[in-house]
Order: C-alpha cells, then sequence, then structure tokens
C-alpha cells in the first residue's frame, strides 16, 4: 500500500483539471482587427494621410477654385480622389502585413480559423471605409461652408442623399478590389503594384484595344469593371447598367476573391 | 501532452516529416534535436496548424489544435522570433495577443516585467529588437495566456548566456508544475540540460527516441589516464571498444564499473573516470543523424 502511495508521489504535480476557456466570439476578433490597423507605423501614418488629404483637398478648392466652383459636389470630388486611392491600400496591407510581416504566424496560431480572421478583416474595412467616407463628406460640407462665406456666394448643396449612397458603393467597391488583391497576392508591395496595374493600367489597356478593335469597344461595358464603376460617380443606374456592374464585377472581383479565398486557407503560413 | 501519430507532410516528391509519430508529456521537457531541414519546425507548424499535414494527425491536450476554442489560453507557441510586425511596439504586439486571449491588459506588464523588457523597450518598435529581445517578446506572447502546454522552436537562439539560464529556469518549473514542454533547438548542450525525454529527428524520420537517460545510456564512459595507449590496448583484449577523445582520453562503450575493473586488472592509473554525458549527445546526434546530415558522416 505505503509503495502504491509513495509511487502516485513522484509523479509530476498534477494540476486540477482546467475548465475549457470559452471560445474566441467573432466581435472581439473585429476589435483586434481594427486595433491592428492603427497601431503599427504604417497604419498609424495611412491614417494620418488620409484625414490629411481630406484637409488638403478640402483647402485647395477654397484657394484654387472659382467661385461658382465652390459646391459641395467640389468638395466632395476633391477629397474622394485620394480616398479612393488609400482605402483600397488600407484593405490590402490590413491582409498583406500577416504574411509580408509574417505576422500572421502568431495571428492564425491564435485563432486558427483563417475564414473567421479574414471575414473580421473584411468586415473592419468595409465599416472602416463608411466611416472614411462619412468623414471625407464632413470636412467637405465644412469646407463647402467655410469656403463659400469666405467667397461670399451662396452654399450650394448639390449632392443628393441618392448620390451619397452612390457614392458610399463605389468607395467599398474599390476597397474590395483592395482587399481581393490582397488575399489574391498576400504580398504588401505586390498588392500595391497591383492595385496600380488594375486601377490605372487595364482601363487604358481596355480604353486603347476598344479604339483598335470593334468586338471589345462592343463588350466593353460588360467586361471593364472599371467602366461599369464609373457609371456609379453619375448616381443613377439603370438596369442595363447594374447588369454590366455585375457582370464585370464577377470576373474582376468576385472570382478572383473566391481563388484568393480558397488560397488563403489552403497555403502554408510560413 | 502533445500527441503526434504518423505524421507525414510532403512537399512535391520531398517527404519533409515522413511518418512521425511521438508524445510529448506533462511535467516533462522534452527536446527535440535533428540537423538543419531535418522536419522540426515543419512537424512543429502542422501541429498547430499553419500547415496542412499530408497524413496522419498532431493533436494537444487530446485535441486537434484547430478544435481548441482559444488556444493561446491552453498552448503557448513560438516559432520564429522573427516573425513579428517591424513596425509594432512590443507592448501593442502583446496588447494585440492579450486582446485576441481575452485576457485583461495588466497581463501585458506582467509578462514584460517576467522576460525583463524594460518599459523604454517595450514602447520601441520590434523593427530595433535585437533577435535577443524578440525571442523574449515571442517567449512572452507564448506564456501571456498561463497555458498548459509549450511549443517553441529554437527558443533559446539568440538569448545571451544569462538569458539562456533564465529560459532553462522557467521551462523547467513550467514542467515541475505540470506543463508539458516540447522544444527543437540545435544547442545541444542546452538540450541535455534541460530535456527529459528526447525525440531524435533526421531527414524527417525519428531517428531515436525515449527518456534522455535511456538514450543516452549507450553513449558510454569517458576514461582519462596518463597511460592511455595500455589504457586501450588492456579494454581492447577485453572486448571494449575505444574511442580516443583529447589527448588522455577516451569513450568506451562500457559503464564507468567495467572500465574501472580492467583498469585496476591492468594496473593503469586513472585520472578521470566519469559516465560520458556532455559529450554523449553530441556523439550520440551525430551517429544517428550521420547518414542523413549535410556533412555526411561525421568525424
Amino acid at each position: 500500500m505505503s509503495t502504491t502511495t509513495a509511487t502516485i508521489d513522484r509523479v509530476p504535480a498534477q494540476v486540477a483539471p482546467r475548465t475549457a476557456p470559452a471560445p474566441i466570439p467573432f466581435t472581439r476578433l473585429m476589435t483586434v482587427e481594427l486595433v491592428k490597423m492603427f497601431n503599427t507605423r504604417a497604419g498609424f501614418w495611412l491614417m494620418m494621410s488620409m484625414a490629411g488629404a481630406a484637409v488638403i483637398a478640402t483647402a485647395s478648392v477654397i484657394l484654387f477654385a472659382p467661385d461658382s466652383a465652390m459646391t459641395y459636389d467640389n468638395f466632395g470630388a476633391a477629397i474622394g480622389v485620394p480616398m479612393t486611392l488609400l482605402l483600397p491600400v488600407m484593405a490590402i496591407l490590413s491582409v498583406t502585413s500577416e504574411y509580408s510581416q509574417r505576422s500572421g504566424l502568431t495571428t492564425f496560431t491564435l485563432v486558427p480559423h483563417r475564414g473567421r480572421v479574414i471575414r473580421a478583416k473584411a468586415v473592419v474595412s468595409m465599416a472602416l471605409g463608411a466611416v472614411s467616407i462619412g468623414v471625407a463628406l464632413a470636412i467637405g460640407a465644412l469646407g463647402n461652408v467655410v469656403g463659400s462665406a469666405i467667397a461670399g456666394v451662396d452654399t450650394v448643396w448639390d449632392i443628393s442623399a441618392n448620390q451619397i449612397a452612390f457614392l458610399v458603393l463605389a468607395n467599398v467597391l474599390n476597397l474590395l478590389i483592395g482587399f481581393m488583391l490582397g488575399v489574391l497576392i498576400r504580398n504588401s508591395p505586390g498588392a500595391i503594384v497591383g492595385f496600380v496595374v488594375y486601377s490605372f493600367v487595364l482601363p487604358t489597356l481596355s480604353l486603347v484595344l476598344g479604339n483598335f478593335q470593334q468586338w471589345w469597344e462592343d463588350l466593353r461595358p460588360w467586361l471593364d469593371f472599371n467602366w461599369a464603376q464609373g457609371e456609379l460617380y453619375d448616381g443613377h443606374l439603370t438596369a442595363t447598367e447594374w447588369a454590366q456592374l455585375g457582370t464585370s464585377g464577377s470576373i474582376w472581383l468576385v472570382v478572383p476573391l473566391i481563388v484568393g479565398l480558397v488560397m488563403v486557407m489552403r497555403s502554408e503560413v510560413k | 501532452m502533445i500527441q503526434v501519430t504518423a505524421l507525414t507532410r510532403t512537399y512535391g516528391g520531398l517527404r519533409a516529416v515522413d511518418d512521425v509519430t511521438f508524445a510529448a508529456r506533462p511535467g516533462r521537457v522534452t527536446g527535440f534535436l535533428g540537423p538543419n531541414g531535418a522536419g522540426k519546425s515543419t512537424t512543429m507548424r502542422v501541429m498547430v496548424g499553419l500547415t496542412p499535414a499530408s497524413s496522419g494527425s498532431a493533436t494537444v491536450l487530446g485535441r486537434k489544435y484547430a478544435d481548441l476554442p482559444n488556444p493561446g489560453r491552453e498552448v503557448g507557441v513560438l516559432l520564429d522570433a522573427s516573425a513579428q510586425h517591424a513596425g509594432r511596439t512590443g507592448r501593442e504586439t502583446l496588447k494585440v495577443a492579450a486582446r485576441t486571449m481575452g485576457l485583461p491588459m495588466r497581463r501585458v506588464d506582467e509578462l514584460l516585467d517576467l522576460v525583463s523588457l524594460t518599459g523604454t523597450e517595450s514602447e520601441r518598435r520590434v523593427k530595433n529588437y535585437s533577435l535577443g529581445m524578440r525571442q523574449r517578446l515571442g517567449i512572452a506572447t507564448a506564456l501571456l495566456g498561463d497555458p498548459e502546454v509549450l511549443i517553441l522552436d529554437e527558443p533559446a537562439n539568440g538569448l545571451d548566456p544569462a538569458g539562456i539560464r533564465w529560459m532553462r529556469d522557467l521551462l523547467t518549473s513550467f514542467a515541475n508544475k505540470g506543463g508539458t514542454v516540447l522544444l527543437s533547438s540545435h544547442l545541444l548542450h542546452e538540450i541535455e540540460v534541460i530535456a527529459d525525454d528526447l525525440v531524435v529527428i533526421g531527414q524527417g524520420r525519428i531517428v531515436a527516441q525515449g527518456t534522455k537517460a535511456e538514450l543516452l545510456e549507450s553513449a558510454g564512459t569517458l576514461v582519462r589516464s596518463a597511460h592511455v595507449i595500455e589504457l586501450a590496448r588492456a579494454l581492447e583484449l577485453d572486448g571494449i571498444h575505444t574511442v580516443p577523445s583529447g589527448r588522455d582520453g577516451l569513450r568506451v562503450e562500457a559503464d564507468a564499473d567495467q572500465v574501472g575493473k580492467v583498469a585496476l586488472a591492468a594496473g593503469v592509473p586513472l585520472t578521470e573516470l566519469r559516465a560520458a554525458e556532455g559529450a554523449g549527445l553530441e556523439e550520440m546526434f551525430l551517429e544517428l543523424t550521420a547518414d542523413t546530415s549535410r556533412e555526411g558522416a561525421a568525424a
């Protein structure tokens, strides 16, 4: 009997069985991903430059635009341009930094469900995009009031609620393009170059091709995503234009996004 | 408890991990040894789900890693101290991990304190960290959730001697409290001092495993004498194989007791006689992995 006891005593200290920890809720993942966008040097300056660009754009309109151009539409457009560049970069970095900075080793070990992490990133990117557009419109509104007061002209509010909705949709699509490229390429410089090619080189090539090839000119509204998106900035879409946005968007956004997501799920994190 | 069963991972035609089966038990430090490219890191990455297995399985605490509800609270993982966002401060890195695990932020300060990163250091970006500091930060991340199991790939890399000693004490006390430690290293001395069990891997296959005592038992005895040639002759006459070790020493494949008797019978005075511990692991390692190492058979 005593031998048995002695044997048991020599077994290393047995810890009391622990209760299993609670699963990680999705809301927490979203908070974490939101924090991660701001607490790196790149993330911090990206946000700063977005705010800075909005202020500079507003100031430029006030200083340089003729009094007749002192309209909300113009303020919105001036702020929108840097925004359409920086929001996708933000979405790109939220995905690619896990790979390029290799922080994914920790992220995907603490949350061994890549789909959940990527979904949290997508939701947060889109929410942040919507908020950024809201902030931009607010800065634009302020600029419009101040600018027209300085110029001594009537304040012109020429953006309808409908237009704002389309503007938000256009920017969210643009941000999703960045997100798609991030998921597909999984490398920060690569995805940013990819975005430049996607947004500036491809539309030009499409334009040139359309000038020489009639068949492309005819198909272009259905196949050129950039063209189809351009219609959004006009503030209204016909049924055909919606269909064109859907068709070209499937080819240039949905399919590559799915391919990218499959690769994220299957690839090794190194 | 970590259980790896018939684990295989192939890359094209290369079997990086080839039918590996072993267990790391609670209350013990299991050393995972192997030459460069033997498959240690791949095995560890498969364990935590970063690399999919081609076949076979790995469980931690009786479950697949991906099925752990909040893995950081049960398993501490450090696979590569350099794999941290360079643009984030050390403190922010820990805060992100603590937030993910749902821990109070005071844990961050406790852990910074534990791994001896000062307040100023923790506010610096990881880009400016030395390898040793990154290693400390990685260990802090691994220990943050007060886990039961630790999976550490080369954690002593880049640590200064005091840091290595600190790490050794840390892991020993972790195991003494009932925790499971799996630690890979090519620093044989480190492993020899700290590990209770050993798993030796070469070219993806396990070449030896068991308790350190079992594996080193066969490593033999170190004996020194001013009359080393006569001693070697006497031992060889007795059918005991000897290998010269240093100017006046022999490594002998027999236990100390037997060597002592032979020396006494031959009338050779000894200056030292002990189990060949220190070099034992190194010898064993080189011998076991000779077929698989890059340098070919070790000299």
